[in-house]
């Protein structure tokens, strides 16, 4: 549906309620994923924006609530798109080089399963003049 | 970076970061002037004199992870490149206000670009800050305020995706009413 104005906005905003209502009663709110995308300078040349943007329509589609949103540079500028997902009760995992298609595995495999994918990088990951 | 959405993506970091909660985005297209021009400002911590100085320095940053700092030199020399001019003003504890004018038919201006994505990210990431957008062109104006859009939510969450979809409709259909150049 095309939105053109604040009225027609307030048409979908009842639906959506009703949407959040139904998911509410089946998942736990704390029990959901969090993804942060590292949208800095480095992360936004390399892509993070639309990476940012597919994540949001993913999870969407596969009818998975999840909390996406930007974060600064956490020093990988060699590695963007980086992001970093945390399953609930889970350590922090960072993820570089993301792609789309590396998007739909980490949502698959990560998300869903709570299996780690290639891609990951190493929290004792240092630089060098560290 | 090759938009100029992406560039506002980044400059408003900066914004973010010096804990602004207003933060104003304005477009503005004048053809007979040959002018595009994108203006960012923000009611945050400001800019220490010192380092307005040399504020357009890769060299100069605040981040801790590494020591460069590419958002302002880059739209710098973006706007410098298709011959317009870059400016940048700033009252510690009052805010900063930060420029881009671009010719408007330079073959070298970056195109605008999906700045409906550009907002909607800042908005889903960032509830507590109030972004107004305002786009004009020589057919009319457009302006977006996220303090009306949470005021007819009435507390349905804006970042929820249905509703992102939908702001980002709102933005784009608007923008193509006042005809803006965004290819």
């Amino acid at each position: 549906m095309k939105v053109k104005s604040l009225a027609d906005l307030k048409k979908i905003k009842s639906d959506v309620q009703q949407k959040i209502k139904l998911r509410e009663q089946g998942a736990n709110a704390e029990n959901i994923v969090q993804i942060k995308v590292a949208m800095a300078t480095c992360g936004i040349a390399s892509g993070a924006k639309e990476i940012m943007n597919f994540i949001i329509e993913e999870l969407d589609f596969r009818g998975l609530d999840g909390i996406v949103t930007q974060t600064g540079c956490m020093g990988y500028c060699y590695a963007e798109p980086t992001i970093e997902v945390v399953l609930p009760g889970k350590e922090p995992v960072v993820y570089g080089f993301v792609t789309r298609d590396k998007v739909m595995e980490i949502i698959d495999k990560h998300v869903m399963k709570g299996e780690l994918v290639d891609g990951i990088i190493p929290v004792s990951y240092k630089t060098i003049d560290e | 970076m090759n938009q100029l959405s992406l560039h506002i993506l980044d400059i408003v970091q900066n914004s973010i970061k010096a804990k602004a909660t207003l933060i104003e985005i304005n477009v503005d297209e004048n053809p007979a002037k040959n002018i595009y021009s994108i203006e960012i400002i923000d009611n945050g911590n400001g800019i220490e004199p010192e380092f307005l100085k040399t504020i357009d320095n890769p060299f100069t940053t605040t981040q801790t992870t590494r020591k460069v700092g590419l958002g302002i030199p880059l739209l710098k020399q973006n706007a410098e490149q298709a011959g317009g001019s870059f400016e940048i003003k700033s009252e510690p504890g009052k805010g900063t206000r930060l420029k881009a004018v671009f010719l408007h038919s330079h073959i070298d201006r970056p195109i605008m670009g999906d700045i409906a994505g550009t907002m909607t990210i800042l908005i889903a990431s960032e509830m507590h800050i109030r972004f107004i957008y305002r786009h004009s062109t020589p057919l009319s104006d457009f302006e977006f305020d996220t303090d009306e859009v949470n005021h007819e939510l009435e507390g349905t969450p804006i970042n929820h995706p249905d509703i992102i979809k939908a702001l980002k409709s709102l933005i784009n259909e608007n923008l193509d009413m006042i005809e803006a150049t965004l290819t």
